[in-house]
């Protein structure tokens, strides 16, 4: 800084040439590789209590929300749109017309709420879904999320006599814990997997849906005479294809066998039902009833070859109704089955379906108004709430029943008729919500995906998903559950 | 007289450097800071866990797959683009042949139609380029294979994005086809401002085609094309292999991991499975390689520089 002795720096001078070389190169450099990771930078968030105060509680009001505290609400707006909720909060807002609510829906909900959640201001009700969804393990390991008790516990929206969790479907309060007794997300869809197909088409072969393999094996081969394929899914993301393949292997062997391998448990993948199951689905590939090409087409790629007659089925889940319902032809009539089995050695009857909770809401543990979220969602699980989110989007919700009076499309009327015949038959499998990694690129694409696409066989994949899922079980980085 | 120079020199260059350092270094100082923790990304608490995410990278046969293509893309596409992209600038600008009447040194015929066709793609976002080569790629209804079938060749049917050994090279095929027209704009450019009467003194001399190139264009454009090797490799290793792998790949990543690169794991490990820490782990290493692929192409590259 205005230094009289020059000759200190005489030779290296600064050298503006240089300087400038020397920076743009850094600059040009730096903007592609790292400059994004620090762009969520935790700032360490201060934890003052500037908590809504509880409001007074009444009949009206059991979950004794302020009625003059604001409410913040993200939506994910993906398949189901953002028309439910905003519906929803519009009652919110009547209930408690001195309150405030800041709704917003967002396909980014991670990129969006990364940084709130470092800073320690999230919003008091979020639905953490879609693509960018948020680690759940990671939240409720690090006390991010608010325990739901209170939520089930309250009355419901339309019967004081009962509470909320005993108007939710079958499993979706399970659903919610990760372990433990405390529940951290409320799943607020229903979703129902398997073979998709149309009734019509089928109607065309002269053929009932398949119960046991022999009988799948025959209608595909009549399908290929009539220059049809048997089968097609995702391929680019062939963890589309466990939900019929898992649902079968419990039918197969047992709800224990699924148990196990969400479980994570050594050779768990070494059942003999999942040898006979991968032996299966193989021999559609074989003997060639896969849609030529499958392995290089994505979801909506194989949905729409699906939809136009190429393909006879299709593994899937309840949304394919709505999101396939422009390419869908009028006249598709449909359907949707719980997962051929093997034949009749099999432990648990034809009609065992996996059908599960979808759309996760949570509550953060830094929200300021937890009480207005939670009656947020006790006003989206009223039978008025849910009959119309069924209407707009043609998917169940987790209030049991909620679809008298409301006109149901075939899909979502064959997905009804399923559950009522699966009855207590309805596996859940966890590997999807506790180990996406896993479940998606090593089992699905590095497993199923070559397997299906004829580069593994399956005694192979066995191998290598076991390999995999012994590594997921010794990482420690990774938050390990336990079915209870 | 050197009285002051400093003072002048710091009071232009404080609020430029100011800012540099707050916006530029300070996140690389940050995550690198944070390679040493076991912060999730999903909450402000995180506790100092020394070298086990460097450790744990090592072990990591996904990161090392990762480094492997992403070096493949560092090396290779530049290779394959710039060498493309001089080869259609040389034909542009210099390679035709004489026409009467016409000046000496002159493009093929059409030159000026193809500039604008090469360049085309350059105009399109790399998301849309990415999801149009999805489209292409299909293997049912893909451009592509329709093709094959139309030619008659009903058996070569290949998945393309579904198969291990193709699908990277697909993804190649695609940045080189987005990216070759930004250099050839650049090379000719370059090429314009090389004197006329150079060319015509080679071509009195009686060289061809090929020595003109070798003997006259590439040593005097050759600045340019050690900028446009740095540049290239740097989109190779960051943002343009991040969009078409994310885009257009299974899985993402690829069949079996074929196709997944470093910018993908990072963003994978820090958004997908929230393991920030871990992630800048890997944005160290992309750094490292980043660098010494610039250090090791501006070193090779160090030639005597042409005064004209």
């Amino acid at each position: 800084m205005g230094s009289t002795s020059a000759e200190n720096h005489g030779t290296e001078g600064v050298g503006r040439r240089d300087l400038i070389k020397r920076s743009a190169a850094l600059g040009l450099i730096s903007v592609p590789t790292m400059s994004f990771l620090s762009a969520c930078a935790s700032s360490g968030g201060d934890d003052s209590g500037d908590k809504a105060k509880a409001g007074k509680k009444t009949a009206k009001n059991p979950l004794a929300v302020n009625d003059t505290a604001g409410m913040e609400f993200v939506l994910f707006d993906g398949g189901f749109g953002k028309e439910y909720a905003e519906d929803a909060v519009k009652i919110y807002e009547k209930n408690f017309p001195k309150a405030s609510v800041k709704f917003s829906a967002t396909q980014k909900i991670q990129s969006t709420l990364q940084p709130r959640f470092n800073q320690g201001t999230p919003p008091d009700l979020i639905d953490n879904s879609g693509a960018e969804q948020m680690d759940m393990g990671v939240l409720a390991g690090k006390n991010q999320l608010t325990d739901l008790t209170p939520l089930l516990d309250a009355p419901s929206y339309d019967d004081p006599g009962k509470k909320v969790r005993d108007t939710l479907r079958p499993g979706i309060v399970e659903m919610g814990r990760l372990d433990g007794e405390k529940v951290w997300i409320l799943y607020y869809a229903y979703t129902v997997y398997g073979v998709w197909y149309s009734q019509k088409a089928l109607d065309s072969l002269d053929e009932q849906y398949p119960e046991t393999w022999d009988q799948m094996l025959a209608v595909c081969e009549k399908a290929k005479k009539k220059g049809m394929a048997g089968w097609t899914y995702a391929g680019k993301y062939p963890y589309y294809l466990p939900f019929s393949l898992y649902p079968m292997i419990g039918k197969v062997g047992g709800r224990e066998v699924l148990d196990a391998i969400d479980n994570l448990e050594p050779n768990a993948w070494k059942h003999p039902a999942v040898k006979a199951c991968f032996d299966a689905y193989y021999e559609l590939y074989k003997k060639g009833y896969v849609l030529k090409g499958t392995p290089g087409l994505d979801h909506i790629q194989s949905q729409t070859a699906w939809a136009e007659g190429k393909a006879l089925f299709i593994p899937n889940g309840s949304w394919v109704e709505n999101e396939s319902a422009n390419v869908i032809p009028e006249d598709f009539d449909l359907a949707v089955s719980a997962p051929t089995g093997i034949d009749s050695s099999d432990k648990m009857p034809f009609g065992t379906i996996w059908a599960s909770g979808g759309e996760p809401f949570i509550i953060p543990a830094k929200a300021k108004n937890a009480a207005g979220g939670m009656e947020q969602l006790r006003i989206m699980l009223s039978e008025a709430s849910s009959k119309n989110f069924t209407g707009k989007v043609k998917s169940l919700t987790a209030y049991n029943g909620g679809t008298d009076g409301v006109t149901l499309t075939p899909g979502l009327k064959s997905g009804v008729a399923a559950l009522d015949k699966a009855g207590e038959n309805v596996v859940n499998p966890r590997m999807q919500d506790w180990y996406v990694q896993l479940q998606k690129e090593k089992i699905g694409v590095s497993g199923l995906g070559e397997m299906m696409a004829g580069r593994l066989t399956p005694a192979e994949a066995i191998k290598k998903i076991q390999a995999f899922a012994d590594e997921t079980a010794n990482d420690d980085s990774i938050k390990h559950y336990k079915h209870q | 007289m050197q009285h002051g120079k400093y003072r002048f020199i710091v009071g232009f260059l404080a609020l430029p450097l100011g800012l540099y350092a707050l916006f530029v270094v300070w996140p690389f100082i940050q995550s690198i800071y944070y390679s040493f923790t076991d912060w999730t990304g999903l909450s402000p608490e995180f506790k100092m866990v020394g070298f086990d995410n460097y450790s744990r990278m090592l072990d990591d046969d996904i990161f090392w797959k990762s480094l492997q293509h992403s070096l493949l893309f560092a090396l290779l596409l530049p290779v394959v683009t710039i060498g493309l992209a001089l080869f259609f600038a040389f034909m542009i600008n210099v390679g035709g042949r004489k026409r009467k009447n016409g000046p000496v040194i002159t493009g093929v015929r059409g030159s000026s139609f193809y500039k604008i066709v090469y360049f085309f793609p350059q105009v399109l976002s790399i998301a849309i380029v990415a999801l149009l080569f999805a489209f292409a790629y299909n293997p049912d209804s893909g451009a592509l294979n329709s093709l094959l079938r139309g030619i008659g060749l009903d058996d070569v049917q290949p998945l393309w994005l579904g198969d291990p050994d193709l699908a990277l090279w697909a993804v190649m095929a695609v940045l080189v086809w987005s990216t070759v027209g930004f250099f050839v704009v650049l090379f000719s450019a370059g090429m314009a401002s090389i004197p006329a009467e150079m060319y015509e003194a080679a071509l009195l001399d009686g060289a061809n085609r090929v020595t003109t190139f070798f003997r006259v264009t590439l040593p005097l454009l050759w600045d340019t094309v050690q900028s446009g090797w740095v540049y290239m490799g740097i989109l190779a290793l960051g943002a343009e292999s991040f969009a078409v792998v994310q885009i257009m790949t299974t899985g993402p990543g690829g069949p079996d991991y074929s196709t997944t690169v470093m910018v993908l794991y990072v963003y994978q490990k820090a958004f997908r499975d929230g393991q920030a820490a871990y992630a800048t782990t890997i944005g160290v290493a992309l750094l490292v390689v980043t660098l010494a692929f610039a250090a090791v192409v501006m070193r090779l590259g160090r030639r005597e520089r042409l005064e004209y």
